[in-house]
């Protein structure tokens, strides 16, 4: 089956029971046992509900992986994952990881004794490099949040291999629809469902999907003991949201490539961050590894004054934190996802003061660019 | 500006909660709202005279359509129910013949009995509803177009042009089509009804109605109707069609891509005698279809050759479900004479061509190529 009607049929989002095309929202704590010595399939809802399961089977499906699990945020999936290591362990994280991944790092997991160390996931070099007899693990996102900067997928696994580390990345910003990590060897894919697959900026909702069913087992043991699920109606509406998947990132996509190109010729515009550019530093590995480019792009304007000014001014691009819905949203990295970084650290990343992103939704193209010229020319 | 049907889609419904900036609407669950002081109202009162969310989706519909006010029912029924008791005893409709079942049991087990009566007409065929307009009592036009399930294609504007003039009411049921593809209001309908259930939800999951008008008189006589017989949407799933309305344009665009696709492929299929689907060239009401209509949407029927074929096609398919209803991302197999059209008598459906041998196709926007080897294995 292909993918866009694997997106619509998964296989247990249909109600054995009455043949109910979507699948019901099973509110419910706890399950009635028919006989003590002979337990059903499911006892307590935060072991296993039908409903979150069935989001579940999709995400794993979708991604090709044996074992999907839903929590109730991104930094919850990313979290439990994190609690596959122990005191000790080291992990090489690229340095554009999401600014709430790095703050769970650096504020949480340090006091657990966990050790990482923040490398530039563009240099494969660079990442062998950084690799101590303690490092359990490469940590990657691609493309990368606010520069979307492209890490040699293939790489990572190849020096993961070589070293016996567990592979992970977290594919919020491209969806299995665009890029399957899993099947170019990674070992665990993460995702912000809050984005593209919930894509209706209505949830909040985390997922994680493993290659290895025992992998899958020691993390699913982990998503029931430290408990952070994804309840059921939340869990429906992702599912329902994945249903439009396909057909919402074709036109998203489609319109980002189009106002990439126009922000690339306006004379507000610094500079342009987007995949899909040719001239974009990571373009020719992102078309080996990933379908599309995605519909998040950011670009820079000279200072401060200008990305505020623009803010106020876009009618149409809400203004908010978030991405991947159905209606097109700017944000400020400075002031917004890397705020809890340091100015410095935030510096030498590259996310200036003048940068901004734009998560382009479903509005028809020319009125999303008729807006920003409206508010790129305002003095 | 006026912005392009897709921006209106994706942004329906933001922007309207002041206190917090919640980019989606919040599900107002509620019965009644606490009044300021006597006399005094926040212009809510008790949630089945008006109710936030359901008013978000109500001015959405309006806003489509370009009408001025819009009204959201429990159901496709209850919104035809609603708009029938602007008829009173002894007046006459001129009702489309191949009627969707459900509408035909309401004018004949409900209405007739109360005196107002429905005349069946080929409403695709002008002189017919020319010939029939001479009968006294005539006080309106119930249309659906295209119909369900031969998919047959009334003008609108010569209906609208006979109407006016003699104070005849125009009613046009749109549910096949959307405001996408076929604004009835804009070529001159008085009314525009829709069983939101199908493609303005579109996910099979809510049950819902919807009417827009574009007059001051029939908006205060609907809201009074609506308040006062009560056959309102709840809040929940007004939302959720909210939601379904943000993916409306790309849903019902992929789903006639695939359809034309299909409908294409069944004509050349050995065992298929006739093809109904107005995409294709020598459709019947092709030229009104290119007047009125921005596309011919994703409903198809067709007849196969031998009635003794159609349980082992209705189980044997696995792609498509064998369900009622119409319109959703899934793609679903129905069979009309047993199933939407059993209330109308056996011959009556002969004559219209609704036989045993004709099944409809609701396309959905799984991967065509996926569908198409689904009805080639059971063909």
């Amino acid at each position: 089956m292909k993918l866009e009607t694997t997106l619509i049929h998964s296989g247990k989002d249909r109600d054995p029971y009455t043949g109910a095309s979507s699948i019901p929202i099973y509110q419910t704590s706890t399950f009635a046992q028919p006989d003590p010595e002979h337990p059903g399939p499911y006892d307590y809802a935060r072991s296993g509900n039908p409903t979150r399961e069935a989001l579940e089977h999709s995400i794993a499906v979708l991604e090709g992986g044996s074992t999907g699990l839903a929590f109730a945020s991104g930094v919850a999936a990313t979290s439990s994952v994190l609690l596959l290591f122990k005191p000790g362990d080291h992990l090489i994280v690229g340095n554009d990881i999401y600014g709430g991944t790095y703050r769970i790092l650096t504020t949480l997991f340090t006091r657990w004794k966990l050790d990482f160390s923040f490398v530039d996931s563009t240099n494969p070099e660079a990442v062998r490099k950084a690799i101590t007899p303690a490092t359990k693990a490469i940590f990657v996102e691609s493309p990368a949040n606010p520069l979307l900067t492209i890490t040699n997928l293939r790489a990572m696994v190849e020096i993961a291999r070589a070293h016996n580390l567990l592979a992970i990345i977290d594919n919020t910003f491209m969806t299995p629809y665009l890029q399957r990590p899993l099947e170019l060897g990674f070992d665990i894919v993460i995702h912000s469902a809050t984005k593209f697959l919930g894509g209706h900026s209505d949830l909040i909702a985390g997922l994680a999907v493993t290659r290895d069913e025992t992998l899958g087992r020691h993390l699913k043991a982990i998503h029931n003991t430290f408990g952070a699920i994804l309840g059921p109606q939340d869990s429906w509406l992702v599912q329902r949201g994945i249903r439009t998947l396909g057909v919402r990132l074709e036109a998203q996509q489609k319109s980002a490539g189009q106002i990439a190109l126009w922000l690339q010729s306006h004379p507000a515009v610094k500079k342009v961050f987007y995949p899909g550019l040719p001239e974009h530093p990571g373009h020719g590995i992102h078309v080996r590894q990933a379908d599309g480019a995605g519909a998040v792009l950011s670009f820079e304007l000279a200072d401060k004054a200008c990305v505020l000014r623009l803010l106020a001014t876009a009618k149409l691009a809400l203004p908010a934190v978030s991405l991947g819905g159905v209606e097109s949203i700017l944000s400020y990295p400075a002031m917004m996802s890397h705020a809890a970084m340091p100015r410095e650290e935030r510096l030498f990343r590259g996310i200036t003061d003048g940068l901004v992103r734009l998560s382009v939704g479903l509005e028809a193209p020319d009125d999303l660019m008729n807006d920003l010229e409206s508010a790129l020319s305002k003095k | 500006m006026k912005q392009h049907i897709e921006t209106l889609l994706a942004q329906a419904g933001n922007r309207r909660d002041e206190k917090t900036g919640a980019i989606s609407t919040p599900i107002y669950q509620t019965a009644s709202f606490r009044h300021p002081a006597l006399g005094e109202s926040t212009g809510f009162d008790y949630s089945r005279s008006a109710n936030p969310t359901r008013q978000a989706l109500e001015e959405t519909l309006a806003t489509l359509d370009g009408g001025i006010r819009g009204f959201a029912f429990a159901s496709g029924l209850a919104a035809i129910d609603t708009v029938l008791h602007l008829f009173k005893s002894g007046d006459r409709l001129i009702v489309t013949e191949d009627l969707y079942g459900g509408t035909f049991r309401l004018f004949e087990k409900v209405f007739r009995p109360f005196g107002i009566e429905a005349v069946y007409v080929d409403t695709s065929d002008l002189d017919s509803v020319k010939k029939a307009i001479q009968q006294p009592g005539i006080k309106g036009f119930f249309v659906e177009t295209p119909t369900n399930p031969l998919l047959k294609i009334a003008d609108i504007r010569a209906l609208c042009a006979l109407a006016r003039p003699l104070g005849i009411l125009t009613l046009v049921d749109n549910t096949f089509l959307t405001p996408v593809f076929q604004r009835p209001l804009e070529l001159g309908a008085d009314i525009a009804i829709y069983s939101a259930t199908k493609y303005l939800a579109g996910h099979n999951d809510v049950v819902a109605g919807a009417v827009t008008v574009k007059s001051t008189i029939l908006a205060e006589q609907l809201a009074f109707y609506q308040n006062a017989i009560g056959g309102i949407l709840g809040p929940q799933d007004a939302w959720l069609t909210l939601r379904g309305l943000k993916t409306l344009s790309l849903r019902v665009h992929q789903q006639q891509d695939n359809a034309l696709r299909i409908a294409t492929w069944l004509t050349a299929h050995p065992h298929v005698r006739k093809v109904y689907y107005p995409g294709l060239p020598h459709h019947p009401g092709r030229h009104i279809l290119e007047r009125e209509q921005i596309g011919p949407g994703s409903m198809i029927a067709f007849e196969i050759d031998d009635a003794a074929r159609v349980p082992a096609i209705l189980s044997g398919v696995k792609v498509f479900l064998f369900a009622e209803s119409l319109g959703g991302v899934e793609s679903l197999i129905t069979y009309p004479a047993v199933q939407t059209h059993a209330d109308i008598d056996p011959a009556t459906r002969d004559r219209l061509g609704i036989n045993n041998r004709l099944l409809r196709l609701s396309i959905g926007i799984e991967n065509v190529d996926d569908l198409i080897q689904d009805l080639e294995a059971v063909l």
